[in-house]
This record gives C-alpha cells, structure tokens and sequence, in this order.
C-alpha cells in the first residue's frame, strides 16, 4: 500500500509537468457557462489520458467548487483516472449478466495475459486494464472494449488476438501517432460558418457537413476531419465519377470553385481552415487530389 | 398549517415540517442516528423510518426527511416500522459493533445479538462530519470520495487540507468514533478527548499507529510532529 502510494505520487510529479495552465484554462473558457463540472473533467481526461491533481485543482480554484467536490466526482465515476493510464485502455465488463457469462474467467484471462491486476498499468505504460459495472450492452456478455472498440460475447481464446490488434492499433489512421495525419477545423468560405458536426465523428472526430447536389439529386455528405484520410458518408449514395455541387448548410451558398482539379480537371472546392489558410478537394467523387495551402 | 394525524392524534404544523419534527414536536420519539439539529437532514441510517398511508399502499419511509403533507397518516412506532429499525440496529452493530451511540440504540431496542456477518468498519457513511464540516465550519474539508463499497470519508488526495480549520467539530460528532485515543500505545491512553477512528482532516502517513489525525490534538495539545523526533 505504501509502497504502491509512493510508485503513484511519483508518476502524478513526473507527468504533472506536462499540466500547464494555459491548457486547463482553454478547456475551462471552451465549457464556461454550461456549467458542467463532468464535461470538463471529461475533456481533462481525454487531453491528459487521466485527471493530474494540478489539473483538478485548477478547475476547483477557477469554478469556485470546492475541491472536495470536485475529487468527489472524480473518484466517483469509474471513467475518469485519478492516475496515469497506459497507452491501450482495457476494460472488461463484470456487470451481473457479463457476471453469468463468464467475465470472471476473462478478467483472470487477461491479468494473467498482462502480468497486472484490474486497476493497474503495464510496467511499459502499454495497458491499463480496468473493470466496469455494466455498459448497458448486457445480452452481448461478456462485454470487453477495448480502446473505445467494443468486443461482445469474448472468450479466453480470443483475447491474446484482441491484445495483439490494440498493440498494433486498431485502425491504422491514428492521429497523434503518424504525424501526416492530423484533424483539421474548417468554415464556409462564404459566410464563415464552421462546418464542423460533432454530433456525427468519422474516426473519431467530428465530421465535416456540406450538402451536396447532384443530378436532380441533394443529399449531404460528411468527410472525416483527419487531413490524409479519405473516409466519408454520404446521403444519398453518390456514384463513382459524379462530380457534386457543394453547398454550406448554414448559408446555403455554393462553395465556389476558384481552380480545376490538376488530375481530372473537375472543379476544386475551398474551405477556410481555422487558424489560417484554404484546403480545396476535388468535387469528383472518387479523385482524391485534394491541396492545403496553409498561411 | 398542514394537519396530519401522527399515531391517531390530529396535529397541525407548519408547512416544511418534517415527520421527524412534528412527531418528536408532539413527543412521540423516533430515534436517529445520522440527523442533527442544525445540520440539513440527509437520510443515511434509516433509523428514524416511520410508517405512513393506510392498508396495502402503507410504506416506511425516513421521517428526518419527508416532509409533512396534508391529511397524512403517521405510525412512528408500529410493529412493521419496530421490525424495520431493529434490522437496521443490527446491520448497524454488524458493520460498527464498537460505536457507543450504536451499542446504545441496540440496547434501548432490546437488540442482543445481530444475525449478519461480523464488521469492524471505522465509518459508517452517516456523513455526519461532512455537513458538520461543510454547514457550520464551512470549511469543506472532508467529503465522500469514490463509491460503492470504496466510498469513503477523507481530504481530496489524501492530504492535509488546507481549508481545515482544525476545529474538531467532525471528531465531535462522529457516532463511529467512541473509541478512547490510543495514541501509540494505549496503556497510555488517557484523555479520550478526540476519541475518534476516521477523522478525516489530516494527512495519515505520519499518524499510522494511531487513531487520531489531529494535529496538534485539540484534547492533549500533544504536538504529534515533534513528538517524533
Ligand atoms: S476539523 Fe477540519 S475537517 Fe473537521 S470539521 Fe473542522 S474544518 Fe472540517
Ligand atoms: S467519519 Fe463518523 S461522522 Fe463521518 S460519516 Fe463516518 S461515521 Fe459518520
Ligand atoms: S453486465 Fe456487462 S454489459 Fe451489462
Ligand atoms: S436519522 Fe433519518 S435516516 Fe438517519
């Protein structure tokens, strides 16, 4: 126990550091006058991996909360961390009906796999690995997700399969980690409205929304924000080789088309990106030119 | 006025009065373990239940926080409400069973054996201090952290707080803490002046050996710190 306080406080210093002010206030002015004391220590988490004590006593000190209150929270829920995670986050279900399906034998299954116990850290900072109460998905126990992705009905035999994919990844356009791929930010040219829909992610992130016509037909479309990936929905289907009028959805104005596409000489379509410069794509479904030109 | 009939005598009260009130108020006792005056009531023991309603929808509900209604009907001591707080007395021994207050109420209810699996818990959640803390120091030293069977009372982090004024006022009020201080060795026990288990104030690891966190103690002003040199 002591020892294990000693192990925790020394890692809270080492990654307390990195908890700079500016990036707490940020997060504190973006959520001011909502009022949610949980959605910012959520987006706490999700910046930091985990709720550093600094970053806790920032939030008490700039929302007039008290401190107790707010640690009150954070030892409430199990989704947020009071301490470092590892890179992959684990989690498997023990929930009374993943309970009598077996998650004890998988929990046992991943420890032993690990070398940890639930609630502890790879010595390589590689897994953490913690147990839920029920994630509402009962009939599909035992339930285990892992890194956002949710396995059902998991056995012992499957596990080291599903370790090994997290190790690697499991998609490969992971921002943060290849540095050609990063989330852009982007507006109408036109009315400067942003584009962005966060209640639709593509890879994670919200997506871009722009209605689209087309042959008598309009939809809208949705690309990922990651620059360098090239995944999309759309409404209606758009057919391969179409080339698409793109409207803003908020001042419904063209997005006009100031150059052609150097590869299939379609019209490009700008976008402003925030914190300066243009990205245009081709309004070609299927050709993926596409430039940023960054000020 | 609200006018509600508490164990066959019509009553009238003001309105917000709580059951617990207006029954002690016309002097039909209820016991409580985690109310106090002065401090909002929070509903934790269910020590005070009392029966209300009639026939098959007549339920038990916490008389320290229902609020008096109009036309209402109150048993505070029927047989079902008598066979609800026993059970509550026992699952209280069995989780606290050297708490003077607790060991008080099962003998006032003639409770001479529990039926459940032996505790030894230093807290037993009443969050007495934490409102004592929070409403008349206000200070908000101390709070609940985590939850289910982790939840506990403590600073945040663990550490000593520095919104605490150190006035004791949670050790004071404890029900869990009547435990004489040991201090580190308890034959030389002496003053029971702090007397508490899970105070919550100070930061533990220099207090290890003992059951108290004050510093200095508020009783025999022994300054711990030094003490250890
Ligand atoms: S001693 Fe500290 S924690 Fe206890 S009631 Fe007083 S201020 Fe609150
Ligand atoms: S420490 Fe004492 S007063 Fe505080 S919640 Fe526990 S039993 Fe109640
Ligand atoms: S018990 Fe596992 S999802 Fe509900
Ligand atoms: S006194 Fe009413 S619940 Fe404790």
């Amino acid at each position: 126990m002591e020892a294990n306080r000693a192990i925790s406080n020394e890692e809270n210093i080492c990654a307390e550091k990195e908890v700079d002010l500016k990036g707490i206030l940020r997060i504190l002015e973006k959520q001011e006058g909502r009022g949610g004391l949980i959605a910012i220590l959520e987006e706490i988490q999700a910046e930091y991996g985990y709720l550093p004590e600094k970053a806790l006593r920032i939030v008490s000190d700039r929302t007039r909360r008290s401190l107790v209150d707010v640690y009150g929270v954070a030892t409430f829920y199990r989704s947020f961390s009071l301490k470092p995670r590892g890179k992959n986050l684990v989690c498997a279900c023990v929930g009374t009906a993943c309970h009598v399906r077996g998650a004890p034998r998988i929990v046992e299954e991943l420890e032993q796999q690990l070398g940890i116990k639930a609630g502890e850290t790879t010595a390589d900072k590689e897994f953490t690995l913690e147990t839920v109460n029920c994630l509402g998905a009962c009939a599909l126990g035992p339930v285990v997700v892992i890194d956002g992705h949710y396995f059902s009905k998991v056995r012992k035999s499957r596990i080291s399969q599903l370790l090994d994919e997290a190790r690697r990844g499991f998609d490969k356009a992971q921002p943060g980690k290849d540095k050609r791929i990063f989330p852009i930010d982007v507006s109408c040219p036109h009315c400067n409205h942003s584009l962005m829909d966060e209640t639709f992610a593509i890879d994670g992130y919200p997506s871009i929304k722009i209605n689209v016509s087309f042959d008598h037909a309009d939809g809208w479309l949705r690309l990922s924000c990651l620059y360098g990936s090239y995944n999309f929905s759309t409404e209606p289907d758009i057919g391969v080789d179409t080339v698409v009028r793109f409207h803003c959805p908020h001042c419904r104005v063209e997005l006009p088309s100031t150059s052609d596409c150097s590869m299939c000489s379609a019209p490009m379509v700008p976008m402003l990106v925030r914190g300066g410069g243009i990205v245009q794509i081709c309004s070609r479904r299927g050709c993926r030119n596409h430039m940023l030109d960054l000020l | 006025m609200i006018t509600l009939r508490i164990n066959g005598l019509d009553v009238s009260v003001e309105e917000g009065t709580t059951l617990l009130e207006a029954a002690r108020f016309f002097g039909f006792p209820i016991p409580t373990l985690c109310y106090m005056e002065g401090l909002s009531p929070y509903g934790a023991c269910r020590l005070c239940v009392v029966e209300i309603g009639e026939g098959p929808s007549a339920k038990l509900v916490s008389s320290c926080t229902y609020p008096a209604e109009e036309g209402l009907k109150v048993r505070t001591a029927s047989a079902r409400v008598l066979r609800a707080r026993r059970m509550v007395l026992e699952l209280l021994l069995a989780s606290c069973p050297q708490s003077k207050t607790i060991q008080d109420l099962a003998s006032a209810h003639d409770i001479r054996q529990q039926r459940f699996r032996q505790e030894y818990e230093d807290c037993i959640l009443c969050g007495l201090c934490v409102r004592m803390c929070e409403e008349q120091m206000m200070a908000k030293a101390i709070g609940f952290r985590n939850r289910g069977e982790k939840r506990d009372i403590g600073t945040p982090f663990d550490v000593q707080s520095d919104v605490c004024r150190l006035c004791g006022g949670c050790i004071y009020v404890c029900p869990a803490c009547q435990l004489r201080c040991t201090y580190t060795e308890p034959e030389k026990a002496i003053c029971g002046g702090c007397a508490n288990l899970i105070p919550p104030c100070l930061e533990k690891e220099q207090f290890d050996d003992m059951m108290c966190y004050m510093n200095p103690c508020v009783a025999c002003e022994i300054d711990k710190k030094f003490e250890k040199k």
